[in-house]
C-alpha cells in the first residue's frame, strides 16, 4: 500500500545525483525512463524506503509522471513503500528452500525477534518476511538482506541466531 | 569425466578475473569472431551447433537470431535474460558470481553476430552481489579494449550495461522483460509482433539466457560442428543443471546432454544420491512450473527405456507421463515430502507471480492456492479435486504469456501422478497437518494415475 504524502522535503545528495546520471546515461536519448528501476534501487538504499515524496522527485528528475513512478514502485516487490527495520532480513519460503527447512527458519526467526511478519522490532533494528524464490535453491534455507542483498546460505537456526547477535552488536 | 565447456576452469582461483579468465584462454572466441569472421559467419556456427535457448523455451538460438530484422538506421539490440527466478534454478546467478567473463565474452560475441552496438544484461534485482560482479568484469574488458570504440582495432563498436530488476518472476519472460528495461511494469506484451521485429524501444531485438549467450563462446572456439557432436540427436552440448532439494550433493553440473536420469541422481560424480538414506519419491526436472513425476517415470519412460538429460526424452509421453527439460532447475523429493503441501507451494508462488494482466491467470492462481490450502489443511472436499483440474484447464492456454500455463501444469502434473495423496488428505483431516508423508501411507506409490 502507497504510503500517505506528507510533503516533505526530499533531498538527493550531488552523490547520488551523480549516479543518477551515470544511469541515465546508459540509455540512448529520450529513454530516460528505462533508469527508473536502478534509480529506485539508489533511492531506496539511501532512505531505507521509497516514500511517495521521494517517489515524485524521482518523477521530477526523470521529467516522467509521478504515477509512471507510482505503478513501478507497486509492482516491483523489491520496493519498500513503508519503513521497515534497519535491516530487512527476506527468507525464501518457496519450495526448494522449504524441502530443506524454510518454514521451520521463518517460525525461529518470528520467536528470536519476536514480531510477526512485517512488523519492526521495538528497537527499529530488524523486520523479516518470507519472499518468494531468490534464485538459490541449493544451498537453502537462504536469506538475504539489503540494500546490498548480502546471501546467508544453508541456514540453521543456530546460524540465525549469530546473524542476529552479529548485526546487533554491529550497530551498538 | 564429463566434458566440460562452461565450467572448466571453475574451480581455478581467480577465474572471476579478467586476468585469470584471459590466461586460461578466455576472449579467444572474440578474437576469432571479430577478426576473422563476419556477423553472418558467427550466426551460422550457432546454427551449426544445435543450441538450444537455455532458460526453459529450448528454441534453436541460431535460427532466433537470424529471425532478427535488419532495416537500415534502426539500432539493433542483445538483451541478455539473467532474471532467474524459476524456483529450482539457480545456474545463471552460479555462472554470474563464478565466470562473468564467460557470460561477457558471449555477450561481445553474439553483440557483434547481432549488430548490435548497445546491449544490456538484465539480472533481476536481488542479485545485487552478481550486479557488481559483471559491473567490475565490464570495466576490466573496457581496460583491456574488449569493449567500447574500435574493439581489438576491428571498428567494432560496443558498450553494455548492467540493469537490476525490481523483484518480479514475470520479467523473465522475454517481452515482460523489455517492459521493465524500459522503466514500466513487467506486463507481458502480446506477439506478434515478437521482439526480433520489435524489441526494446520498438527496435529489432534479441532476448537471450545468460547461460545461451555463455555457450557462444566454445562454439565459436571449437566450431558449430565440434559442438553439435557432443549430445544426442536434437540436444547438442552441454547443459547446466541446478540441483536442489532432498540430495546429498545438491549443486550446478554442467553435464553432457544424454546422461541418464538416474546417474544423475545417484552417482557420486553428481547429486550422489538421497540424503539422509531416504528414499526418492518425485523429481521437478526443469523449474517448478513443468511437470513433476514419480520416481518410476522419472527414471523410465513409460516403453521402459532409460530416461535421458535430453529434451527429447525428458518431453517422452508428453505431459501424461513425460515433463520438460524447461531450465534444468532439477528437484528431488524424498519419501516424507508432501506433495500436497508443495503443489500449494508453488501455486502460491504463481499466484503471487501474476502479472494480473489475464483474469484466467489473475484469478485462477489465487483460486487454486486457495482450495490446495484447504485442502493441505485438512479442510478439503473430494469434489475440490475435481475443481482444481477444472480451473488449471481453465488457466492453460488462456493468457497472453507463458505463466498461466506455468501455473497450471504443476497442479494438473501432482493430481495426475499423486491423486491418490491428494485423497488421502481429504480423507484423514485428522491428520493431514501432522502425518508422516512417506512411502507407506497409500497403498503402490510407485504407478501413475494417468487420466
Amino acid at each position: 500500500m502507497l504510503s500517505v504524502k506528507h510533503n516533505e522535503i526530499v533531498e538527493f545528495s550531488s552523490e547520488l545525483l551523480n549516479q543518477f546520471a551515470e544511469v541515465v546515461a546508459r540509455f540512448p536519448e529520450g529513454r530516460q525512463k528505462s533508469g527508473l528501476l536502478p534509480i529506485l534501487h539508489l533511492v531506496q538504499a539511501e532512505f531505507g524506503w521509497l516514500s511517495p515524496d521521494a517517489m515524485d522527485k524521482v518523477a521530477a528528475y526523470l521529467t516522467i509522471e509521478p504515477i509512471e513512478v507510482y505503478e513501478v514502485a507497486t509492482f516491483y516487490t523489491m520496493f519498500l513503500l513503508q519503513p521497515q527495520g534497519k535491516y530487512l532480513l527476506e527468507v525464501c519460503r518457496t519450495g526448494p528452500c522449504c524441502l530443506v527447512g524454510a518454514e521451520r527458519i521463518m517460525n525461529h526467526l518470528e520467536n528470536k525477534l519476536g514480531v510477526k511478519e512485517g512488523e519492526v522490532t521495538a528497537d527499529g533494528l530488524f523486520s523479516w518476511r518470507g519472499v518468494e524464490c531468490l534464485a538459490a535453491c541449493g544451498f537453502g534455507p537462504v536469506l538475504q538482506i539489503g540494500p546490498s542483498y548480502t546471501f546467508y546460505e544453508n541456514l540453521t537456526e543456530e546460524s540465525v541466531d549469530q546473524l542476529i547477535n552479529d548485526l546487533s552488536s554491529k550497530t551498538n | 569425466m564429463a566434458r566440460k565447456l562452461l565450467l572448466t576452469h571453475i574451480d581455478v582461483p581467480g577465474i572471476h578475473t579478467f586476468e585469470v579468465y584471459r590466461q586460461k584462454g578466455g576472449y579467444r572466441a572474440v578474437e576469432k569472431a571479430l577478426k576473422t569472421m563476419s556477423p553472418d559467419d558467427v550466426v551460422e556456427e550457432v546454427k551449426k551447433s544445435g543450441l538450444r535457448g537455455r532458460g526453459g523455451a529450448g528454441f534453436p538460438t541460431g535460427m532466433k537470431w537470424s529471425f532478427l530484422a535488419k532495416p537500415e538506421g534502426v539500432p539493433r539490440y542483445l538483451v541478455c535474460n539473467g532474471d532467474e527466478s524459476e524456483p529450482g534454478t539457480f545456474k545463471d546467478r552460479f555462472l554470474m558470481t563464478h565466470i562473468p567473463h564467460a557470460l561477457l565474452e558471449g555477450m561481445i560475441v553474439s553483440s557483434y553476430a547481432l549488430g548490435a552496438k548497445t546491449s544490456y544484461i538484465y539480472v533481476r534485482g536481488e542479485m545485487m552481489p552478481q550486479i557488481r560482479i559483471l559491473e567490475k568484469a565490464i570495466e576490466e574488458a573496457k581496460v583491456a579494449g574488449f569493449l567500447g570504440k574500435n574493439i581489438l582495432g576491428t571498428g567494432y563498436d560496443l558498450e553494455i550495461y548492467v540493469q537490476p530488476g525490481g523483484g518480479a518472476y514475470i520479467c523473465g519472460e522475454e517481452t515482460a522483460l523489455l517492459e521493465s528495461l524500459e522503466g514500466k511494469r513487467g506486463n507481458p506484451r502480446i506477439k506478434p509482433p515478437f521482439p526480433a521485429i520489435a524489441g526494446l524501444y520498438g527496435c529489432p531485438t534479441v532476448v537471450n539466457n545468460v547461460e545461451s549467450i555463455a555457450a557462444t563462446v566454445p562454439i565459436i572456439n571449437d566450431g558449430g560442428e565440434e559442438y553439435a557432436k557432443i549430445g544426442i540427436e536434437r540436444s547438442t552440448g552441454t547443459k547446466l543443471i541446478s540441483a536442489g532439494g532432498n540430495l546429498v550433493r545438491p549443486g550446478v553440473y554442467e553435464i553432457e546432454l544424454g546422461l541418464p536420469v538416474e546417474e544423475f541422481i545417484y552417482s557420486d560424480e553428481y547429486c550422489g544420491g538421497i540424503a539422509n538414506g531416504k528414499r526418492l519419491k518425485a523429481v521437478v526436472a526443469g523449474g517448478s512450473s513443468v511437470p513433476i513425476l514419480p520416481t518410476n517415470l522419472i527414471l523410465k519412460t513409460i516403453n521402459g527405456n532409460n530416461r535421458l538429460m535430453t529434451y527429447e526424452s525428458l518431453a517422452d509421453g508428453g505431459f501424461q507421463t513425460g515433463t520438460s527439460m524447461g531450465s534444468g532447475g532439477f528437484i528431488a523429493f524424498d519419501e516424507d515430502q508432501c506433495i500436497v503441501r508443495n503443489t500449494w507451494n508453488f501455486t502460491r508462488f504463481y499466484h503471487h507471480e501474476s502479472c494480473g494482466q489475464c483474469s484466467p491467470c489473475r484469478e485462477g492462481t489465487g483460486w487454486m492456492e486457495k482450495v490446495l490450502h484447504k485442502i493441505e489443511m485438512g479442510h478439503g472436499d473430494l469434489s475440490d479435486i475435481e475443481l482444481l483440474w477444472d480451473i488449471q484447464r481453465r488457466i492453460e492456454g488462456n493468457t497472453i504469456c507463458p505463466l498461466g500455463d506455468a501455473a497450471a501444469w504443476p497442479v494438473a502434473a501432482a493430481i495426475r501422478h499423486f491423486r491418490d495423496e491428494f485423497e488421502w488428505h481429504i480423507n484423514h483431516p485428522q491428520d493431514a497437518l501432522t502425518h508422516n508423508f512417506g512411502l507407506a501411507h497409500y497403498a503402490d506409490p510407485l504407478t501413475p494415475i494417468v487420466s
